[in-house]
């Protein structure tokens, strides 16, 4: 008894959670005007994928898919390089005020993102990097959490083989490349991940900086498609699905590397 | 300390020069991205910069806590201020609290596919969340909105979700509600593992009953992760911006889901005085940072 009742409950938030993305699906694939009718229904009458080509015929949301996945591999991109050094250096090279330095950048931490926006946006300007795929991926190279990551994966890499590798004359720096590099690769797949999901899904700073709509990345494009099209709710479905669809696949295929770096990031220190 | 650690803790030329090389590139992308920029936030919140200092910098002026004195009576801010503290303070509970319960049920030694449920929990956490604003927008329509449908089952007549100012902001909690109670679940359940199950044996031995438990034991192993959960909450939900943005077209009805950030960005990009959205900007700094700290030092005083 107890059992039914553990499930009817779990089933029930698994319900909740699930029905407003399996409406979103369903609705996209309505024919125009059904998801309007009254009562409305849930399942499409006869499927159709004509708003998906609308999308990208019509509306260039192409475009602002292929904006979006440009910007979001820049940031990554960007992000596994400068945070596999730093936290490979904070974790392994001695050097004076590491622990303090590393201590001010986790305080760093709280500062919420937003403050910098109006800032960042006059000194992007001013270099003409606004409008830019490098003005739009910016923010996402100042990432503090994946030097965090890199740094305590890193600290398992033991002193021994950096030290032997010192001894046959191998450069600092190429020690990085060629042994460090290599030993950080399965958390870099998952900074990779939450730095490409993260990205993707950002909105207050493509909004900003992204003045042109050729440039738009999908959520703004969307944003700005709900101001013109509010009424046409299965279009508008199709793009929340175009949206959404990328990140939950990816979500799904690199689960693993996905929770394990948030719960690395949530229950230790 | 002796003197050997002494001397590795300063460490070696060499790899100083190393380290410094390597943190080089991420250091400046910090310090130029956002550290810089946090500095001259405030420096911009004392001048009056506008549309007119975008022409030319020549425009703007000094003028010293002008725009705070102004923030601190525009009706707009204390607004802002009450929206954004409602989905704070009772969004971000009831995102912790469901996903408790949701954590509990799923580590559970009676439940079965696991795995399964903390994926679907978790599910919404990873999306857009313009997209599924924009789908919540049409779910919460009076007329053919899935929601007042449901409701209608129960007896309930329709809700104006978005469009009546009583039920704006508590339509966009459950929005940040559904989207996020994923997160802590799965945090609060590696949290829960991390619990030695001799805890719970040795209690059960002396007499103790399930909530007797999860006061006693359950409750303050997990208080880090609450904790942690709590600080993220703040920092993340205090700056809640694209749920109006979509959902009711930048603060409708009538200012009742205006936020903080929307003013922000409103004041800024809108509106082009940026010297004033800077302030703006500011006031939600200092504020995050004093409920940030409150939130450690209650913690700090439960340790001790």
């Amino acid at each position: 008894m107890k059992k039914i009742l553990l499930h009817a409950a779990l089933g029930l938030i698994a319900v909740v959670s699930l029905i407003p993305l399996v409406w979103m699906v369903s609705a996209s694939l309505m024919p125009s005007g059904e998801a309007s009718e009254f009562p409305p229904p849930f399942f499409p009458s006869k499927p159709t994928f004509v708003h998906y080509g609308e999308l990208f015929s019509r509306l260039s949301l192409g475009r602002a898919a292929l904006n979006s996945f440009v910007v979001a591999v820049l940031g990554t991109a960007g992000v596994l390089l400068l945070n596999s050094m730093a936290g490979y250096a904070f974790a392994k090279l001695r050097f004076r005020g590491r622990d303090k330095l590393f201590r001010a950048l986790l305080a760093a931490l709280v500062i919420p993102a937003p403050v910098a926006i109006l800032p960042l946006f006059l000194m992007l300007r001013s270099v003409g990097l606004v409008n830019t795929y490098v003005g739009a991926a910016a923010p996402t190279l100042a990432g503090i959490i994946g030097i965090f990551l890199v740094r305590q994966f890193a600290r398992a890499i033991p002193d021994d083989l950096l030290n032997a590798a010192r001894l046959e004359g191998a450069s600092e720096f190429r020690i990085y490349r060629t042994i460090v590099l290599p030993l950080l690769s399965p958390v870099l797949a998952t900074l990779g991940i939450i730095t490409f999901l993260g990205t993707w899904n950002e909105f207050v700073w493509p909004l900003v900086v992204l003045t042109d709509e050729s440039r738009y990345t999908l959520p703004v494009a969307l944003a700005n498609l709900v101001g013109e099209h509010s009424a046409d709710i299965e279009l508008m479905m199709a793009g929340a699905v175009l949206t959404v669809l990328p990140v939950l696949v990816l979500f799904l295929l690199l689960q693993r590397q996905y929770v394990e770096g948030i719960t690395i990031g949530g229950v230790k220190e | 300390m002796s003197a050997t650690t002494a001397g590795r803790a300063r460490g070696l030329p060499h790899e100083a020069r190393a380290a410094a090389l390597l943190l080089a590139p991420g250091l400046a992308a910090i310090l130029v991205l956002f550290i810089v920029p946090i500095i001259a936030a405030f420096f911009l919140s004392l001048t009056d910069f506008d549309i007119y200092s975008l022409g030319d910098a020549e425009n703007t002026r000094l003028i010293g806590l002008k725009n705070y004195a102004n923030l601190l009576r525009d009706p707009l801010l204390w607004k802002a201020m009450r929206n954004t503290a409602l989905f704070l303070f009772v969004g971000g509970p009831l995102t912790m609290g469901i996903g408790l319960i949701a954590a509990l049920l799923v580590n559970s030694k009676l439940a079965r596919a696991k795995g399964v449920f903390r994926t679907i929990f978790f599910a919404p956490y990873v999306t857009t969340l313009v997209a599924v604003a924009v789908v919540f927008r049409y779910l919460y329509h009076p007329r053919f909105g899935l929601i007042d449908r449901g409701l209608a089952l129960l007896g309930i007549p329709p809700i104006d979700w978005l469009g009546d100012p009583r039920w704006a902001m508590p339509a966009i909690i459950l929005l940040a509600v559904w989207k996020n109670f994923g997160y802590s679940t799965l945090l609060l359940v590696a949290g829960l593992q991390s619990i030695p199950e001799s805890l719970y044996e040795a209690a059960r031995m002396d007499g103790a009953g399930g909530w007797q438990l999860f006061r006693r034991i359950t409750l303050p192993l997990l208080s880090p992760t609450l904790l942690f959960l709590g600080v993220i909450t703040t920092i993340g939900y205090f700056q809640f911006f694209a749920e109006p943005y979509v959902m009711t077209d930048g603060g409708k009805p009538l200012n009742a889901t205006l936020s903080v950030g929307l003013l922000m960005y409103k004041s800024g990009f809108r509106w082009w005085n940026m010297g004033y959205g800077a302030a703006v900007a500011f006031v939600l700094f200092l504020v995050v940072l004093g409920l940030t700290s409150i939130q450690l030092k209650l913690q700090g005083r439960q340790d001790a």
